[in-house]
């Protein structure tokens, strides 16, 4: 592997993501899926002096629906030329989505509307007949991954961990895998490209990991949205994830880190899923690979408490990565809730080591 | 093991690092000329059993050199043995030869 | 008094139009951007069909030049055309621009830098560039360690050096990748470059040659085996050879823990996805047109076709002309050719320019 040759094509993926002054719109199903990420994503923000303005009216961005193939097109134009009139009302003019299908949906509507003018206008009446609102269109789209990939020098001088295994010395092997929605429909839009994107990369690397690029690193995850939605096909999903798991495996994968709301969810959950099927494992020790999103792995690195992150919602448990990291945590306080009640504790998978 | 109403599926990808070539080597030992195919498709065109049954000569004649020897065992019986196929060849592949062979090779390695 | 004709390029058609000017008495002079001339011609080991040594081919081109001017290392910087002719500024390559190579045609001295050149005609034989196969990144070239291209593997055949995997071992398997940058909407070329499938074949023969016990195959679209001998050539590949061809273009690949590539591709002759490791991949490469040869195109004002490549008055009857009274058109300038075909196309080009030129002195 040639380190100088992605760095030319990561060159040409160069993508403008503002510094400050962010108007966040949240994913419909993060907060069910893993739900700490976006607290911690505004957490260090704040405590990196970013101002990330909030307007709780807002809305799904429909892209769920859209990629379903049950909401059309012009209503999810209208839809977003809703949150586009929120941010406008409030001020703002960067745009932060927290889902990686609310980004490409974004970034596909700006497009259109880019070569269709007469598609936004439309959309324009749209809205006004609809709601009363009109709106600016964003100066600048990032995804929330945009955000702190731009922060992850400054999430590392601030940090109190380094992605370093304390015990070998040797840096934490991680795979990354990008959400489709990110740059596969505009690789000029995701940090590095669609075929070698840099965004998770380079904080892997900021952060003291070691990448891997294993053979099926493109490989889908397995949501693919009608791959899983219906339960019929889930076969197509858990397949398409272990295929990804079986050459990753070789490899021997510390963590896989996502950006995206499904990635992490399928990749999470379909090894405890496989584990019931055949008995099968892809960790050390019948263990699992731990699976985060790059808020978690941010906030791990700040040193937020663990059970703050949401990480003990996790199917596969993250606490072989703690361990190895040199991260303190409380097993005793794993299942209680925010305000310190015992919440119930999770029957022990037959194969998968619990913690 | 626990039922969830779905199950894993079957790669269909063929693993050419995981064929198994001892059935070509006897093959290609018999009738060199395998070799000298361009994949044309007229064998099959003219293939007295093709028109009536799955049979497929020129995709069990490219099957056998990518490892994948299960597909030629269940498909072999339904040659006809008529040796049109031979006739249409523009490279003088020796099909009836082929196939022959391939069955040779089915005794031997079972 | 001799008239005189400005050859701009000198590759294998610009070498073969000077030598064929010169014989008719005309006063040439070949003007070429490297510091040294025989274009991508002197890169190349041996040749389709026939393995001919491409240095023979080049010598005997020389041969033509002994009264042929040759400036080299220079850059057109201004043509203008005028009652009786055209005048050319030059200007001297930035040090360093040329790819100088230990293995070119060795230059013929007194190649001197005048900076201004009259002539009565000019003959564009500005060739081509290979694909930048980088551009290409699901193929991982200039990634991973043992992806190659054509022209690679070419100068390691030239040095005689062995070919091995980045990690010194001998390749047991190599695979051999067809259309790289040709027929390729997404990197915007529509056209096939022609002489690809046959160097493949070539390629495929000679690491065969080389390492019998080695596996090769071909991933190809369709094998355009156009030309005299061409179909024998992958005839015998098959039968004589035993390289395998297999009808699938590559759609991406991937490394290994220990180097080797994995390759994805579809065998469309089983209707089945494909998977396989190699250890050695060679992409073929394919035409683009020379970067060089835009800002001539502009300074002349010649009409290019949707493919970049410089379109001639009519395809069939003026095939060598450009549409300007005066500038001339031989080999790769108009389009992917081969060796053999340009050779053929510069002395077609070079006998019309030398009739334009003896019809000019008439007419005066």
């Amino acid at each position: 592997m040639k380190r100088e040759g992605k760095k030319l094509i990561w060159d040409e993926y160069q993508k403008e993501i503002a510094d400050d002054n962010y108007f966040y719109v949240r994913s419909c199903v993060r907060q069910n899926f893993f739900p700490g990420a976006e607290k911690t994503f505004l957490r260090y923000m704040k405590e990196l002096g970013r101002n990330v303005f909030e307007n709780p009216s807002h809305t799904t961005c429909s892209g769920i629906g859209y990629h379903s193939d049950i909401v059309p097109f012009e209503t999810a134009m209208t839809m977003v030329a809703r949150q586009f009139a929120l941010m406008s009302e409030a001020g703002y003019e960067n745009f932060v989505t927290s889902c990686i299908t609310s980004f490409g949906l974004y970034s596909e509507v700006l497009e259109t509307w880019h070569h269709f003018p007469e598609i936004e206008e439309k959309t324009r009446v749209h809205l006004k007949n609809a709601t009363g609102r009109e709106f600016n269109k964003p100066k600048n789209l990032a995804h929330a991954s945009d955000v702190t990939f731009r922060l992850r020098k400054e999430i590392a001088k601030a940090g109190k961990y380094r992605l370093v295994n304390q015990i070998t010395g040797n840096p934490i092997r991680v795979v990354e895998h990008i959400g489709c929605h990110y740059s596969r429909m505009f690789p000029s839009k995701g940090v590095g490209g669609a075929e070698y994107p840099y965004v998770l990369v380079g904080m892997i690397e900021e952060w003291g990991g070691e990448v891997i690029d294993y053979p099926e690193r493109r490989h889908c995850c397995g949501f693919g949205f009608r791959q899983y939605l219906v339960k019929a096909n889930r076969g197509y999903s858990i397949s398409a994830s272990k295929k990804k798991f079986d050459s990753m495996k070789p490899y021997k994968p510390e963590l896989i880190l996502t950006n995206c709301p499904g990635c992490p969810m399928f990749l999470d959950r379909w090894q405890y899923t496989i584990s019931e099927m055949e008995g099968t494992t892809y960790g050390e020790n019948s263990q699992g690979i731990p699976v985060m999103t790059y808020e978690e792995l941010a906030g791990l690195i700040l040193g937020y408490d663990p059970w703050d992150l949401g990480l003990q919602v996790h199917q596969v448990p993250v606490e072989p990565l703690m361990d190895k990291i040199g991260i303190p945590y409380d097993p005793e306080k794993k299942f209680l809730d925010k305000d310190g009640n015992f919440m119930g504790k999770p029957n022990s998978p037959a194969f998968l080591k619990f913690y | 093991m626990i039922d969830f109403g779905y199950t894993l599926t079957r790669d269909r990808q063929l693993d050419y690092d995981r064929g198994d070539f001892r059935f070509l080597r006897i093959v290609r030992a018999m009738e060199p000329s395998l070799d000298v195919c361009i994949g044309c498709g007229s064998c099959t065109a003219t293939c007295s059993a093709g028109h009536f049954t799955g049979f497929n000569i020129r995709k069990l004649h490219t099957l056998i050199q990518r490892g994948d020897n299960e597909t030629i065992k269940a498909e072999l019986k339904k040659c006809m043995f008529c040796g049109k196929c031979q006739l249409v060849c523009p490279r003088g592949v020796n099909l009836r030869n082929l196939i022959l062979a391939m069955n040779r090779a089915i005794e031997q390695l079972g | 008094m001799k008239q005189s004709v400005i050859v701009i390029g000198g590759g294998i058609s610009g070498m073969t139009a000077a030598g064929i000017l010169a014989l008719q008495g005309l006063d040439v002079t070949l003007l070429e951007k490297e510091t040294a001339i025989g274009g991508h011609v002197a890169h190349w080991d041996r040749l389709f069909p026939d393995r001919k040594k491409a240095s023979e081919v080049l010598d005997f081109a020389m041969e033509g030049l002994k009264k042929v001017k040759l400036v080299t290392g220079v850059t057109i910087s201004g043509i203008s055309k005028h009652d009786d002719g055209f005048t050319v500024s030059t200007s001297l390559q930035d040090a360093g621009c040329g790819m100088q190579d230990a293995n070119t045609t060795q230059l013929p001295p007194a190649a001197d830098h005048d900076s201004l050149f009259t002539a009565s005609a000019i003959l564009l034989a500005t060739g081509f560039d290979l694909f930048e196969a980088r551009k290409k990144e699901e193929y991982g070239y200039g990634i991973y360690n043992n992806v190659i291209t054509s022209a690679d593997l070419e100068k390691n055949f030239k040095s005689g050096k062995a070919i091995l995997t980045h990690e010194g071992k001998v390749p047991g398997r190599i695979g051999i990748v067809h259309c790289v940058g040709s027929r390729d909407e997404k990197v915007g070329n529509l056209y096939c470059s022609k002489v690809c499938c046959v160097t493949g074949v070539k390629q495929a023969i000679e690491l065969k040659e080389l390492y019998p016990a080695s596996e090769v195959f071909n991933f190809y679209m369709d094998l355009r085996m156009f030309d005299r001998h061409f179909e024998e050539l992958y005839y015998e590949a098959q039968q004589k050879w035993g390289v395998s061809f297999i009808r699938g273009r590559l759609s991406e690949c991937s490394e290994n823990p220990d180097g080797s590539i994995i390759l994805k591709t579809e065998d469309t002759l089983t209707g089945s996805p494909l998977k396989m490791t190699v250890d050695l991949l060679v992409l073929l490469t394919g035409f683009v047109p020379a970067q060089s040869a835009k800002t001539i195109c502009s300074m002349l004002d010649l009409k290019t076709g949707s493919d970049g490549f410089v379109n001639p008055a009519d395809s069939h009857t003026k095939n060598n002309l450009s549409g300007i009274n005066g500038v001339f058109l031989a080999g790769a300038v108009k389009g992917p050719v081969s060796i053999q075909e340009a050779i053929a196309d510069a002395r077609a080009a070079a006998a019309l320019l030398a009739g334009y030129i003896k019809s000019t002195l008439v007419n005066d």
